[in-house]
């Protein structure tokens, strides 16, 4: 029962955020029980842990670092939400999108590289060793994680002949192409995690360096970065419905439904996944990325395409 | 109107950030300052219907500033590039330079008689934009680009201090590489 895509007041823009910021809180309210769970404590305390850790961020005072360069580290800490919320304008909701843009594919990959900019910002704006060293090793990787998440954003698209998500969700009528593309379905979501600087790939905010970029973020920056982390986790698992899972196909359930449902579930992986996969070393995984990740994309990418000029 | 009230608050945003990149005492915020230029420009060329070249644009200044500042940063060894420094050198000159440039290019743009539009704007602008620029010189095109890529490739051979004699040993017999740092799959 899939719809054919069309584009919606930008008034309904408003509720974006809103969706965007109650998928973040499930996120963080996963994570808490989880935390909770391993620790041996009720799950329902650390379900409720994120109400508790906003409302003590929103009181705490900031931090002062000495010589920080404030307009940089405020840009940093605010932005990753402004580019969750952006990311979002393009995934469509069941039979709605906020923007039928013709390279809605792209646009999604461009507030990615955002965020390179944004956590070397943190990193930076803290003037302190650990921040520093935090946004480095984070923008170090970033080529590591874009490229095979570039081949990984294409395949689809070449799938369905069109960088625009709705025809691509419409390339899916028959067959998901989680199915068929596996292999871009896995760097798809693996570079969803490195790119919010979350599980195996948190190492920018390691415990090692005492927390790398968050380590000197207190109060409402330390609130909206984690929050704003939150948001790009969910942003990318959003995407990844409209883009592999065939955006709002489903029995029964309308269109707009499903599309909640499955992200929630892959936004549900994500957040375990951090409690399944231990960390991967910084220093050591640019090999794996750019000897066994990137050609694995690449290949994907010649079947798909192989089988799209042959079908 | 309010397309035209937003592209000149783009180009205004474009020139001011451009401005801002030699008055700002910072390394990275010059860098950003330029990152925030080209943003603007991006979103122009989206408003004038380019929409792929416009989100690339975006797209690859972002990245690129933000390996820039890594690089400014690293390079600037002598000069400490996490204290305050001044982002110009070279005063007189290159301001001689950059208002004679203005001046000629602005006096071009003014005084060259346009010719009138013939025609309408294609369907597919981004598409009739390539063939503008790429369509009779595909074959020079295609003839300078391996050049160059060899160009690079060779480049980055030459240059690599670690390439595979350091690493093999002179008869590539070495069973592990002497690498100072080991790699995750252990080679």
């Amino acid at each position: 029962m899939t719809e054919p895509i069309v584009q919606v007041s930008p008034a309904w823009a408003v509720l974006a955020p809103l969706a965007l910021l109650l998928f973040a809180l499930a996120g963080a309210g996963l994570n808490g029980a989880l935390v909770a769970r391993s620790a041996g404590r009720p799950v329902r305390s650390g379900a409720g842990a994120p109400f508790a850790q906003v409302a003590r961020l929103l009181r705490q005072r900031r931090q002062v670092t000495v010589a920080a360069d404030v307009l940089l580290w405020r840009i940093g800490a605010g932005g990753l939400l402004v580019v969750a919320i952006l990311k979002i304008l393009v995934i469509p909701l069941g039979p709605w999108t906020l923007a039928d843009l013709d390279v809605g594919v792209v646009w999604f990959n461009t507030m990615d590289v955002m965020i390179w900019a944004l956590f070397w910002l943190i990193g930076w704006g803290a003037n302190s060793a650990h921040a520093l060293v935090g946004g480095y090793r984070f923008l170090s990787l970033a080529v590591s994680y874009e490229l095979p998440l570039m081949f990984a954003l294409i395949t689809p698209a070449v799938a369905a002949r069109s960088l625009r998500v709705g025809d691509v969700v419409a390339a899916q009528h028959d067959l998901w192409f989680v199915i068929w593309m596996p292999v871009a379905f896995v760097i798809f979501c693996g570079s969803v995690i490195a790119f919010s600087s979350w599980g195996p790939f948190a190492t920018g905010a390691g415990r090692d360096i005492a927390g790398g970029f968050l380590a000197d973020v207190s109060g409402v920056d330390r609130l909206l970065i984690l929050t704003g982390r939150y948001a790009v986790l969910a942003a990318g698992a959003a995407f990844a419905v409209p883009l592999f899972l065939g955006g709002g196909a489903g029995p029964l359930l309308p269109d707009w439904l499903w599309t909640i449902v499955k992200t929630a579930l892959v936004l549900a992986a994500f957040v375990a996944i951090r409690h399944r996969v231990p960390t991967i070393r910084p220093d050591r995984f640019a090999e794996v990325a750019w000897i066994i990740v990137l050609p694995a994309a690449l290949l994907q990418v010649l079947v798909v395409a192989i089988i799209a000029v042959g079908s | 109107m309010l397309v035209d009230l937003l592209f000149w608050a783009l180009a205004f945003v474009s020139v001011a950030s451009g401005v801002a990149v030699f008055v700002v005492d910072s390394m990275a915020r010059a860098t950003y300052a330029l990152a925030v230029s080209f943003i603007a420009v991006g979103i122009m060329l989206v408003m004038a219907g380019l929409e792929y070249i416009g989100i690339i644009t975006i797209l690859m200044m972002v990245m690129e500033m933000a390996i820039m500042a890594v690089y400014m940063v690293m390079y600037m060894g002598m000069n400490p590039a996490l204290m305050p420094m001044d982002m110009t050198h070279s005063k007189r000159w290159s301001a001689v330079l950059a208002v004679g440039t203005f001046v000629l290019l602005a006096a071009g743009a003014l005084l060259i008689p346009w010719p009138a539009r013939v025609g309408a704007p294609a369907a597919d602008l981004t598409a009739s934009l390539g063939e503008a620029i790429m369509g009779p010189k595909m074959l020079a095109m295609l003839t300078i680009s391996p050049v160059l890529f060899a160009t690079i490739i060779a480049g980055l051979v030459i240059a690599n201090p670690r390439g595979r004699y350091d690493r093999w040993g002179d008869d590539l017999k070495r069973g592990t590489p002497n690498d100072p740092m080991r790699g995750g799959l252990g080679r």
